[in-house]
């Protein structure tokens, strides 16, 4: 994995860590005048969430897993599925 | 200013003038029209069980986007936690929907594409033919079938009692000479008299819902998921404007929770390591059926990168409002029918809207939510059975694809029966039941996990996970929920297990059980394992 793509898993495990803000439990503080303080700072966890998985996605991308998956089974045929003839 | 002093008895008293019935044409017409888009999609169904089953694994990205975030929200994510929030106030945001945008991403990535990449390169379409595959086991399949379909159950009974509850509470007085209403054992008077039965309306939504996905299989429900992913994220904003303009706008609706309820913007009311354990909750994501089918139905690995960025946006869109709904109804000291938290959000759409063409649409908002949840998982059910059970006990060739197609349809309708029968004997609260219902599937977490990163687990260590979950959960859930419940005892506060969520215990039991029956029994065939380490360039 590259540099950038430790960094980006980094990111994500420090907003995870930062979800859990116990110094924000009895806030009863208002921002943007209706939005709860203990309300605000979660939504900008689920921001920076999707900002740390769009980083992992542009660079911890496990760019091996179309090629594998494309490969052929070796495995002897698991539970048979259903044929591809028609269903109605 | 706005001062709202409703109580239950004044709310549902027969009207003395005539209800307009609009909304509910308006929630009709919607559901005629998902009967159109059912048939619609149907004339693509390419006539094979591939399609059926797994849309011929040809979803896009922004398909796959937009059918999965519909799939994970359900009646949980708007009737719960809105009545959630006004039970226990703003910090419900933080215990399930910020969580849930951090842990499923994550699920999707390390688990989700995996998986499909497992899945094309073996052939699979099912979960169980995955960790048969997985474990060379039959047995481990038949052990895993019914524990899957019993903890859907419990999920498929919380869309049915949401569409219900949002139906019955538009309708009040709609029907007085038809429907007498149910009776409020505490203060001994009718609720909801004239409103459309849950027992009608839920039969209503999994009627068309079976339409739809008997016409196309799962290649319907990905179009209507989009279609109602659509509907309830833009009437979710629109409801949320509309009834915080009722309450004299943002920031009186909220200055109202800061006079009247102040400990509704804290967390005053939910334990610091009661939220601290909530995160494993979502963990649960990795073991649905349903979910495990979406992902097998993507073109292509890439198509995961959007849903893993834009699922936590999309979370926020839709909890966000909910919960200030929710706050703000405490505020205004809006009390829902008979205390039920499942009641508030359809009570303040009905209430404050004064809008019947909008009340329909919003109430149609949460349908689609409901039932883009639903339709996923009674094609998995099916799916699950014709391949898991039938072919697997039968032989590919004992049956014909239409007889096959006929036996799924027979067990999906048998499971949606028992779930409508349960639904008679409802649970106090659909957020709780689904915090319950999550933790199961949470509990199978460690088993799919370990299963694609770490070789050494055993076949033996993956039944022993298996039923060490199911021995856990069990005995949680029936001191937790069932026997209060069977006791009458009221319980408006989270069952806990020295402080932390009851999931703590179940994926400590499971996981333990898992490693330690892995290390002392022998370990598969390395050049098995290697068939399902994706990457490996040994497979």
């Amino acid at each position: 994995m590259t540099t950038a793509g430790k960094l980006a898993w980094g990111l994500v495990l420090l907003v995870t860590l930062l979800h859990f803000d116990l110094w924000l439990w009895d806030s009863t503080s208002i921002v943007l005048g209706f939005v709860p303080l203990t309300l605000a700072y979660q939504v900008g966890i689920t921001i920076a969430a999707a900002i740390a998985w769009g980083l992992v996605m542009r660079f911890a991308w496990p760019r091996d897993v179309e090629e594998w998956a494309s490969r052929e089974s070796s495995l002897r045929r698991p539970a048979p599925s259903a044929s591809k003839g028609r269903v109605r | 200013m706005i001062s709202l002093h409703l109580t239950a008895p004044a709310l549902w008293q027969p009207a003395a003038e005539a209800v307009s019935r609009t909304p509910l044409w308006v929630v009709i017409a919607y559901l005629l029209l998902l009967i159109v888009l059912g048939s619609v999609s149907g004339r693509f169904f390419r006539g094979t069980s591939s399609d059926f089953f797994v849309a011929e694994r040809s979803i896009g990205p922004i398909l796959l986007l937009m059918s999965v975030f519909g799939t994970t929200m359900t009646a949980f994510a708007l009737v719960g936690s809105t009545g959630k929030a006004w039970e226990q106030g703003a910090g419900v945001y933080g215990l399930m929907a910020s969580a849930s945008g951090i842990v499923h991403s994550l699920v999707f990535f390390l688990v989700g594409i995996k998986l499909w990449a497992i899945g094309k390169r073996h052939g699979y379409i099912t979960q169980i033919q995955y960790f048969r595959g997985r474990f060379q086991s039959t047995a481990i399949g038949y052990l895993l079938f019914p524990i899957l379909i019993a903890l859907i159950i419990p999920y498929l009974l919380i869309g049915v009692l949401g569409a219900g509850a949002a139906v019955r509470g538009i309708t009040g007085g709609m029907f007085p000479e038809t429907f007498a209403g149910t009776l409020n054992p505490a203060t001994g008077k009718m609720m909801f008299a004239g409103a459309v039965p849950m027992w009608l309306s839920g039969l209503v939504v999994s009627g068309v819902v079976l339409y739809y996905i008997f016409t196309g299989g799962l290649r319907s429900a990905a179009w209507a998921n989009a279609f109602q992913t659509t509907v309830f994220m833009v009437t979710g904003v629109i409801a949320f404007y509309l009834i915080a303009s009722r309450l004299g706008g943002l920031e009186e609706a909220t200055a109202k929770v800061l006079e009247n309820s102040p400990r509704h913007l804290t967390r005053e009311n939910i334990g610091k390591l009661q939220f601290i354990t909530y995160i494993f909750v979502p963990l649960s994501v990795g073991m649905f059926p349903h979910l495990f089918q979406h992902w097998l139905t993507a073109k292509k690995a890439t198509s995961f990168k959007l849903t893993t960025i834009a699922h936590p946006l999309f979370i926020g869109i839709v909890w966000v409002p909910c919960i200030l709904i929710g706050i703000w109804a405490a505020g205004a000291q809006m009390t829902p029918p008979g205390n039920n938290p499942n009641a508030l959000l359809p009570m303040m759409v009905d209430r404050l809207l004064h809008d019947p063409y909008l009340t329909g649409l919003l109430t149609a908002g949460i349908l689609a939510a409901i039932m883009s949840s639903l339709d996923s998982q009674f094609v998995c059910v099916g799916t699950m059975f014709t391949h898991d059970i039938v072919v697997q006990a039968a032989g590919k060739d004992r049956f014909t694809d239409r007889q096959l197609l006929f036996m799924g349809r027979a067990f999906i309708v048998a499971i949606v029966l028992v779930t409508y029968l349960m639904s008679f004997f409802p649970p106090p609260k659909i957020f709780d039941l689904a915090v319950w219902c999550f933790s199961g599937f949470a509990g199978l977490f460690p088993l799919v996990f370990a299963s694609i990163y770490w070789r050494r687990v055993t076949k033996a260590g993956a039944v022993a996970s298996i039923l060490a979950m199911v021995v856990t959960w069990s005995a949680l859930f029936w001191t937790g929920l069932v026997r209060p419940a069977l006791a009458g005892e009221p319980t408006s506060e989270d069952y806990l297990v020295l402080g932390m969520l009851p999931v703590t215990v179940i994926i400590a039991a499971s996981t333990a059980a898992l490693v330690l029956v892995s290390l002392v029994t022998s370990p598969p065939p390395d050049e098995h394992v290697e068939q399902f380490m994706v990457g490996s360039a040994r497979s």
